[in-house]
């Protein structure tokens, strides 16, 4: 080993052969994309990045912005919070100042984290982040920051619209929580217990499971304990495998009652329940969908599907967070974050289904009615299907906007 | 030491030093230059994370490359460290703690030195199986724990801290990344420092001893499980120290860095570059670093790639890439080193070929089965512009392959022969050669 | 709660079964060849992808029969050409090996098959409820899963008690070096077990796919689990094996269905829950919560008392 160290010097020159990073900017608004796109989740970022892309195209296809295109770069934070901040450190490097992430509350966590320090310690070069998809409700309120704007309804607000919308049906009355054991899925399952003791009193809680995350690969013992309860609902925020397991655990049961879901409409989970056939009994709760009659809205997902091999518009806050910030950027006639944020804030906007929504300026919050649908097989008014599976999401509900106006904590910092 | 450094050292004192010591003063002066010529904010990230990795690495090898034990857990003391770190890095930031930041990685040194002492001191009575065994169980249990005590540990978000609202010394905030990575580098250099000296202390040799046969240890009078439990001890310190330079550079810490994930990583970091050598653990964590960060940006396939990396060096290099390098030691004292180049040229040619080969048929295949259903056949690689549907990139990528492995196994002996020449000498070759 | 027993038991028999048909080639190749195989559960993922191609290309019963032995066809391929290389750099090269194969493979099966769960269904025949308790059914295929792993379990235990073949892996068990001396083509009896062992693995995908789901990280979530059911039930131990994929599957089935935190029992005997400092959660955790932890808790507990595990003989 005497020598062994001599060789150390070759480790360092290794080293060198590290590339400079700096891309001199052109003049072009980029916007950095950073999302899973290796790995189990990658399906579900890969579909994001053609919602953004699609989006970019349309927006300078009108011009652009300040008469500038856009450009998207994208980047694969494998899901990890330290791989997010080498990423936006990478798009930052690249000359983005615009930078959006959806997956992970962990990720996002980590972004808004790694944004105010850096605008704290970079000033003049400030960035953005705009969050399509973390619904931690911690995000707009504890840690709500100015330099993040969320599109997404966060866990609350949907849990809002669930009850609000189980606060119109007597049938229900026994309610069964199960949930990832995780922030996520713990924030859903307090929501559930306030926001059902306030509406509806009279809706009795049997159960409230708490498993681990990603770990289980039989639901059977799960929904052996859901039989037991004798109930006729379960809410649950689980994603990924951990809700098609569930919901294929359940069929073989043959339990019979209504699954009231955040993430069911997720990448497979569509293929996931026809196969258990599960029909008219999994609820999904989202800020739109394809089935939403207006000319408009049926024009845009059957654009979209003839350029994304036939997958949906799953993500309509991608269209709400692109047209608003290309209008904050036009309206503020700047490229810069620190200028066209104050524009976003308060900001007012009529989505695809010419409903009124706004981005709430205390918070960062945007608001929008949202809606209740059940997957089933295609009927004569529906007009999409999923995944080609024959099944579509079918319009159960319209909750209001303003049964989600959840109060919030934010104790905004404006930036001097 | 060897004879010949011997040799030269009672010839010359002060050549004797700089063969001694010249290797870290060109070690610290790479440390120092290299963030002038790679300026940008992730480069400045990467090297951070390649200092954090080459402690950690190094710390690793203590148990697997110098005593014998495979640990399946060395990430808990690693996270357990990081975690301590980023807690008193809050605490300091509330005012209740008054250490300056470059203090902060002790802490998570000493977190790693108290679980090693815990842990360590029921999982190293025995070595091998049993050992790797009781890591595997250990990790997975810390790892969910780490999920439920909330408290702690901060759930799937972690726990985050600002680097910058601590004491500051002289005037050093470490805001910007380049103060942070001379603060890494600084670390990693004194770990270095230390780590190499232990090997050179007679625990460090009685651990090799272990390593290598423990029955007669026991009968020079040692205890075993003692070597193995204070080493344990030591590596699980260092281990933490990187995790406290992790929670510095990230300001952040999860349950992903404490899982078997990462175990799993500073696993392979240690045997790419190769466990038999001192040097080995720091070019493998400076190797994997680079693949981790820059290979998802230049493909879709970057973990297949990862794999095979390390399924063909685990195959065909044991050693690993410190153990290549060693190969040429003895040529580097002959002189003989430039003799092999042009052999090494020739060989390129067919080694080009293949890579060339296996990287077309994994990228059109990729492309074929992940995008071409929704972005169309049409793709680029090498700045090529085709058409994954059509056969003749297949049929390319496949002769190159072939070609490649031909030539290769055509020109493989010549290169071994190229090589025992520059080794031992033409006359002991022909030597052989004429019986 | 009856019926919670009786299910509970039922999934837990199942679940243990499933984790035995796994553990049972583990445990062979681990004993006689000494490879910690890492790669082990990507048969058993690979067993679950060639039976959904299969069935959807042919039909179910051809691919219950067809797809284990591509399997332990690949298993044996990977052994005479990569193990057996390896195995002269010693026995944590195999395994770096094995660690490196298993991330390889994961890759391939998400290159081919997509990242998303494919729609592999339980066989017409057997796709209906075998029984009903309680109102709650039991689904026949279950009962096929478990019949299937009875049988192989009876099969395999004939065929290591009665016949030539299975005296020499016994022997090699224990033995190893005394049954190479004795003349028997060790290499030849290592691919062997290694494909079989692995094609065991693909059988316990091709059943197992159909009611779990098949996705690419089905190996990576059962992976873990194997060892821990190795290492207690001890090492070249088949019945140790059998036990103890039981009792896991039991402990993690029953585990779920028991709702008590250590702050329940704590008020149970009329004891303050400590409602502070860093440990504080511990005590609102449930047992449902920790339910997947216990094996690993099972495994670090049985080496430190017991290095042999439950019913071996030797450490290594």
């Amino acid at each position: 080993m005497s020598n062994g160290y001599r060789t150390g010097l070759t480790a360092l020159a290794l080293s060198l052969g590290l590339t400079a990073l700096a891309i001199p900017a052109m003049a072009q608004v980029k916007i950095a994309f950073v999302d899973p796109l290796s790995g189990s989740m990658a399906p579900i970022g890969e579909h994001g990045v053609k919602h953004f892309q699609y989006m970019i195209d349309k927006i300078n296809a009108k011009g652009g912005v300040n008469g500038q295109k856009m450009e998207l770069l994208t980047y694969d934070n494998k899901l990890s919070p330290q791989e997010t901040v080498i990423a936006a450190q990478k798009a930052i490097d690249a000359g983005a100042r615009i930078l959006t992430l959806g997956n992970g509350s962990g990720a996002a966590a980590a972004m808004i984290d790694f944004v105010n320090k850096h605008n704290d310690r970079n000033p003049g070069k400030e960035v953005i982040y705009l969050n399509y998809a973390a619904v931690d409700p911690a995000f707009t309120n504890d840690k709500c920051s100015y330099w993040h704007f969320r599109w997404d309804a966060h866990a609350d607000i949907k849990m809002a619209a669930i009850t609000g919308y189980m606060k119109s049906n007597p049938k229900i009355k026994k309610v069964y929580l199960i949930n990832q054991d995780y922030s996520f899925g713990q924030a859903v399952r307090k929501s559930a217990v306030t926001m059902l003791k306030a509406k509806r009193p009279d809706i009795q809680i049997v159960g409230d499971e708490l498993h681990p995350l990603a770990k289980i690969t039989d639901f059977a013992p799960y929904v052996a304990k859901i039989k037991a309860s004798g109930a006729d609902s379960v809410i649950t925020g689980n994603w990924g495998s951990d809700i098609s397991l569930l919901l294929k655990a359940a069929a073989d049961a043959n339990l019979q009652v209504d699954w009231y879901t955040y993430y069911a409409g997720g990448a497979g989970g569509p293929t996931s329940i026809k196969q258990t056939g599960l029909k008219d009994r999994v609820f999904q709760i989202t800020e739109g969908l394809a089935n939403i009659n207006t000319k408009e809205n049926y024009a845009w997902e059957t654009d979209f599907r003839k350029k994304s091999a036939g997958q949906g518009w799953w993500y309509p806050r991608v269209r709400n967070e692109m047209e608003m910030l290309a209008r904050a950027m036009n309206e503020a006639k700047s490229n810069d974050p620190k200028v066209f944020a104050e524009k976003l804030r308060g900001m007012k906007y009529k989505n695809i289904y010419g409903k009124d929504t706004y981005m709430r300026a205390e918070d960062h919050q945007f608001f929008q009615d949202m809606y209740i649908s059940a997957l089933t097989p295609m009927t004569g008014d529906m007009k999409f299907d999923e995944e080609n599976t024959g099944w579509g999401w079918k319009l159960t509900a319209t909750v209001p906007m303003s049964e989600t106006d959840v109060p919030t904590t934010c104790k905004m910092a404006k930036p001097s | 030491m060897s004879d010949a450094t011997m040799t030269a050292a009672r010839g010359n004192p002060a050549l004797d030093l700089l063969r001694r010591y010249g290797i870290w003063v060109i070690a610290a002066a790479v440390m120092i230059v290299l963030p002038k010529i790679f300026t940008s904010g992730a480069a400045l990230t990467t090297m951070c994370l390649m200092g954090i990795m080459i402690v950690f690495s190094l710390a690793y090898n203590m148990l697997l490359g110098q005593t014998g034990m495979l640990s399946f857990g060395h990430a808990v003391y690693y996270g357990l460290g990081g975690f301590l770190a980023v807690h008193a890095m809050n605490t300091i930031a509330a005012g209740k703690l008054a250490i300056p930041l470059p203090v902060v990685p002790l802490a998570g040194g000493a977190m790693g030195l108290i679980f090693g002492f815990i842990f360590g001191a029921v999982s190293t009575r025995r070595a091998g199986t049993v050992f790797a065994m009781i890591s595997l169980g250990l990790g997975e249990l810390i790892a969910s724990l780490s999920l439920i005590l909330r408290g702690f540990f901060g759930g799937e978000e972690g726990i985050t801290a600002n680097r910058t609202k601590m004491l500051t010394l002289w005037g050093v905030r470490f805001g910007p990344q380049i103060e942070v990575y001379y603060l890494i580098a600084a670390w990693c250099f004194a770990c270095m420092i230390a780590m190499y000296a232990f090997t050179c202390t007679p625990l460090g040799r009685m651990c090799n001893a272990v390593r290598d046969n423990p029955e007669r240890a026991e009968f020079v009078g040692y205890s075993t499980q003692m070597v193995r439990f204070i080493t344990f001890c030591i590596s699980g310190f260092f281990a933490g120290v990187a995790g406290g330079l992790a929670a510095i550079n990230f300001e952040l810490m999860n349950a992903v860095n404490i899982s078997g994930a990462q175990s799993g990583v500073v696993l392979l970091m240690a045997y790419i570059g190769g466990i038999g050598h001192f040097v080995g653990p720091i070019l493998g964590a400076v190797l994997v670093v680079l693949l981790q960060v820059f290979l998802s940006d230049l493909t879709g396939a970057w973990m297949l790639y990862f794999g095979l990396i390390f399924i063909t060096m685990v195959m065909f290099a044991p050693g690993g890439m410190a153990g290549l390098i060693m190969l040429h030691l003895p040529l580097w004292r002959r002189g003989t080193l430039l003799q092999i180049v042009p052999s090494y040229a020739v060989m390129l040619v067919p080694v080009l070929m293949g890579l060339a080969g296996l990287v077309t048929l994994i990228e059109t295949s990729h492309h074929q089965l992940v995008k071409a259903a929704t972005d169309g056949p049409a793709m680029k690689l090498f700045g090529i512009a085709y058409n994954s549907n059509s056969l003749l990139p297949w049929i390319v990528a496949l002769a190159l392959m072939g070609g490649g492995l031909y030539l290769g196994k055509l020109w493989g002996p010549r290169m071994a022969d190229a090589y025992s020449d520059a080794a031992h000498g033409q006359d002991s070759n022909k030597r052989e050669a004429g019986k | 709660m009856l019926e919670l027993v009786i299910f509970s038991t039922l999934n837990g028999v199942l679940y243990g079964m499933l984790l035995f048909l796994l553990a049972s080639g583990l445990t062979l190749i681990f004993s006689m060849m000494g490879v910690l195989n890492f790669a082990h559960a990507s048969f058993y993922m690979l067993g679950a992808y060639f039976g959904f191609q299969l069935s959807q290309w042919l039909d179910f019963w051809v691919a219950l029969f067809v797809a284990p032995v591509c399997v332990g066809l690949v298993g044996a391929a990977v052994e005479r050409w990569g193990l057996r290389t390896v195995h002269k750099w010693g026995h944590v090269p195999e395994l770096l090996f094995t660690f490196g194969l298993a991330f390889v493979v994961e890759e391939l099966v998400q290159m081919v098959w997509g990242k998303l769960p494919v729609d592999y269904r339980v066989p017409a025949l057997l796709d209906f409820h075998a029984f009903e308790l309680f109102g709650t059914t039991y689904p026949a295929f279950r009962m096929f899963m478990l019949l299937i792993s009875v049988a192989i379990f009876l099969v395999l235990l004939m065929i290591l008690t009665r016949s030539r073949i299975g005296l020499i892996i016994q022997a090699a068990l224990t033995h190893p070096n005394m049954v190479a001396m004795l003349g028997h083509n060790v290499p030849k009896v290592f691919m062997m077990v290694f494909g079989f062992g692995s094609g065991l693995a693909g059988l316990a995908g091709v059943i197992a796919g159909p009611a779990l789901v098949t996705q690419p990280s089905m190996a990576h979530v059962l992976g873990p689990i194997l060892f821990v059911v190795v290492v207690f039930g001890g090492l070249g131990s088949l019945p140790g094996a059998f036990i103890a994929s039981l009792l896991i599957g039991l402990i993690q089935t029953f585990a779920i269905a028991i709702n008590y935190s250590l702050g329940d029992a704590l008020s149970a005997i009329g004891m303050a829950r400590p409602m502070q400092g860093v440990l504080s959660d511990l005590w609102q955790v449930t047992v449902a919560q920790v339910g997947p932890v216990v094996p690993y808790l099972m495994l670090v507990l049985i080496l430190i008392f017991r290095p042999t595990g439950l019913m071996g003989t030797r450490e290594n």
